[in-house]
């Protein structure tokens, strides 16, 4: 892998310290009486900047439901999340829509992309949101998608490219604004092998930076070599932390 | 953003078409519907807008409207005549007589007398004849719509007689007129002619016309009018007024039409509404991806606004513009009146505007509620 990174990272005040996510003794319950489902049963996990975090652990166990609340998009029950220095619990809504939209990237199995936009522009969505003009936003999505092989597509829409092409734009979209959290729910299980190794390959190679956290959930055991730590979770609980082959 | 709201909207064809058919629908059916509506009303009105000199009608006090003839004693010229401020005045005319023609038919005719020396209220658009001729004995001219009813398909044609009231009337003239509510032919003459064609009663004045000295109000000389007589008098635009008023409170023409204008409003609103909020159903995971890219609800709220103002716009001039086009093509056709005030496209804006604001709501509910984590969901 010769590709040099696109994002140069900025220059960044220097951090507190070097853990990006601390989550202490979170729960999470839905519902409520009769229906009452405990899917976080008191959550411990550090994540350093620099490294790929994968969690793993059979469906239902409550990985979505762990990194919703790490990104900011869901609230835990009780418990302490703690993300790039800044305290998501104490944060009102409007605090996490903004902490969202300067400090998380996203990567979802669905892709979620606009289906009238092109990929350049799906791509550029995240710097319209924090208010670029249109056109400094897609010149600066096209830079990215060149450098994920997809320069010759950039005005392509979404139903006019593969599954693995639409998770490379989604990746592009994640890390456009040079996020410092990088959040994926599963994103090789709608693709087949060979486009989910490319996938991880993309975010081992170009969303791991020295002051940015990467957190993958999977399934999927094909792409466990990818993570620098590997954290499996069993019914709202994380059973163990192993050192993946890319850690050390 | 509001560019992502736009093609959003736009990059779903087979929705954004639907939405745009509901307001179309309802504005065009609010726009023509209000406009045969002002135009009937126009109508009404059509025998006072004729007499384009007099700024001044005066009646009697219980004159609801320009057909509601209680005539008054010749005398009142005179005291009309004395009131300071009044430049002039003069009688007019106004009633309905039997006419039997020369074949032997009858036909009811809206009989005008105008002020022999003045011939004031005389019609703008003669197109054969002359209107001095009015002045010769028995003259009468008459409107073209009146005689194609009376003589259909015949060639216009002056110096043709008929008996009013058993004496002799000569056409000298044919003229256009303003189309009438009631729509009988309209027959000018001078007063003292119109007296002798109409049933002969007490009184026979109708109505007095007058003018104000060069510089004063009509408002104000008509109060001096009432006042000094106990006259009702109005001005022009007053008794106009006063003539629509009375139609829409004492005849069932304004419900009948709001009962249609009502059912276009929300017609159009149920399918501009159910349309969009499928429209937003089916792009709720886009909205709640850009949520949780950290787009706030404002910016959501603002976009589904945009998108809702898109096609409300696009579907209201659409909708006005095939209204106009339909009064347009229906204008030769006699028995349509169509007549669209710059009220009407306001009334039918504000009406785009709250189908609209209402066909959002919905939506404007649902991507406000939506959970950005319903994303992570496959
Ligand atoms: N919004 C919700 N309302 C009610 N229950 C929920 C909700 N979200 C998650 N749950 C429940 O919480 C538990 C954990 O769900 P979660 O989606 O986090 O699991 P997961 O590990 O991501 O599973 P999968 O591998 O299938 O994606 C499950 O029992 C799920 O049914
Ligand atoms: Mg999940």
């Amino acid at each position: 892998m010769e590709r040099c990174s696109p994002m140069q990272p900025l220059p960044r005040e220097p951090l507190p310290d070097d853990v990006a996510v601390r989550v202490r003794g979170v729960t999470k319950e839905f519902g409520s009486g009769g229906s009452l489902t405990k899917a976080l049963r008191g959550v411990d996990l550090d994540v350093p900047y620099g490294e790929m975090l994968l969690l793993a652990g059979p469906s239902g166990c409550g990985k979505t439901t762990l990194v919703s609340i790490v990104a900011g998009t869901l609230e835990p029950t009780a418990g302490e999340v703690v993300v790039l220095g800044q305290d998501l619990v104490a944060m009102s809504s409007g605090g996490r829509v903004r902490f969202r939209r300067d400090n998380v990237g996203f990567v979802f199995q669905a892709y979620n992309l606009l289906p009238s936009l092109t990929a350049a522009e799906n791509a550029a969505v995240p710097l319209m949101i924090a208010g670029h003009p249109r056109a400094q936003a897609v010149e600066a999505a096209c830079e990215v998608l060149e450098h994920l092989g997809l320069g010759d597509r950039l005005s392509r829409l979404p139903a006019e490219m593969s599954g693995g092409q639409q998770q490379r734009v989604a990746i592009a979209r994640a890390i456009v604004h040079h996020p410092r959290l990088l959040v994926c729910d599963e994103p090789t299980s709608a693709l087949d092998a060979e486009n989910g190794r490319i996938t991880m390959e993309l975010i081992a190679e170009l969303a791991v930076q020295p002051d940015r956290a990467v957190i993958v959930v999977t399934h999927d055991s094909r792409v466990f070599s990818f993570a620098d730590r590997i954290a499996t979770m069993e019914d709202g609980r994380i059973e163990s932390v192993a050192i993946g082959e890319h850690g050390g | 953003m509001l560019w992502i709201a736009w093609k959003m909207l736009v990059g779903n064809r087979v929705k954004y078409l639907g939405i745009i058919f509901g307001v179309l629908f309802a504005a065009l059916l609010i726009a023509q519907q209000s406009s045969i509506f002002c135009g009937l009303m126009f109508l009404t009105v059509s025998q006072i807008r004729d007499v384009e000199g007099p700024a001044i009608w005066v009646m009697d006090k219980n004159v609801e409207f320009i057909d509601d003839i209680k005539p008054l004693p010749d005398t009142d010229l005179f005291r009309v005549k004395g009131v300071p401020g009044v430049d002039w005045a003069v009688r007019f005319y106004k009633g309905l007589a039997r006419a039997r023609m020369e074949e032997g038919d009858f036909h009811q005719m809206i009989l005008l007398g105008l002020d022999d020396a003045t011939l004031i209220g005389a019609p703008e658009g003669l197109f054969m004849g002359a209107l001095s001729d009015l002045r010769k004995p028995d003259a009468v001219i008459m409107d073209d719509a009146g005689y194609k009813q009376i003589w259909p398909g015949e060639p216009f044609r002056l110096g043709r007689t008929f008996e009013m009231n058993d004496r002799r009337a000569v056409l000298v003239g044919i003229t256009k007129a303003s189309r009438t509510f009631q729509t009988f032919p309209i027959v000018y003459t001078r007063y003292s002619s119109a007296v002798l064609y109409a049933p002969r009663e007490r009184k026979v004045l109708s109505f007095v016309l007058a003018q104000p000295r060069p510089g004063l109000a009509a408002e104000e000389v008509c109060q001096e009018i009432t006042r000094q007589t106990g006259l009702q008098a109005l001005t022009r635009d007053e008794f106009m007024e006063k003539t629509i008023r009375h139609f829409l409170a004492k005849t069932g023409i304004p419900v009948n039409f709001a009962i249609t204008v009502l059912l276009g409003f929300i017609v159009g609103t149920a399918i501009a509404g159910q349309t969009f909020y499928l429209f937003t159903v089916e792009n709720i995971r886009q909205f709640g991806a850009l949520k949780a890219m950290g787009t706030s609800n404002w910016t959501i709220l603002m976009m589904v606004l945009a998108q809702g103002a898109q096609v409300g716009v696009i579907g209201y001039g659409l909708g006005v513009g095939l209204a106009a086009l339909f009064g347009w093509s229906s204008r030769g056709l006699t028995k349509l009146a169509f007549f669209m005030p710059w009220q009407v496209l306001v009334m039918t804006a504000i009406a785009v505007f709250l189908i609209v604001l209402l066909a959002s709501l919905l939506s404007i509910r649902r991507v406000l509620v939506v959970d950005p984590a319903i994303v992570f969901r496959g």
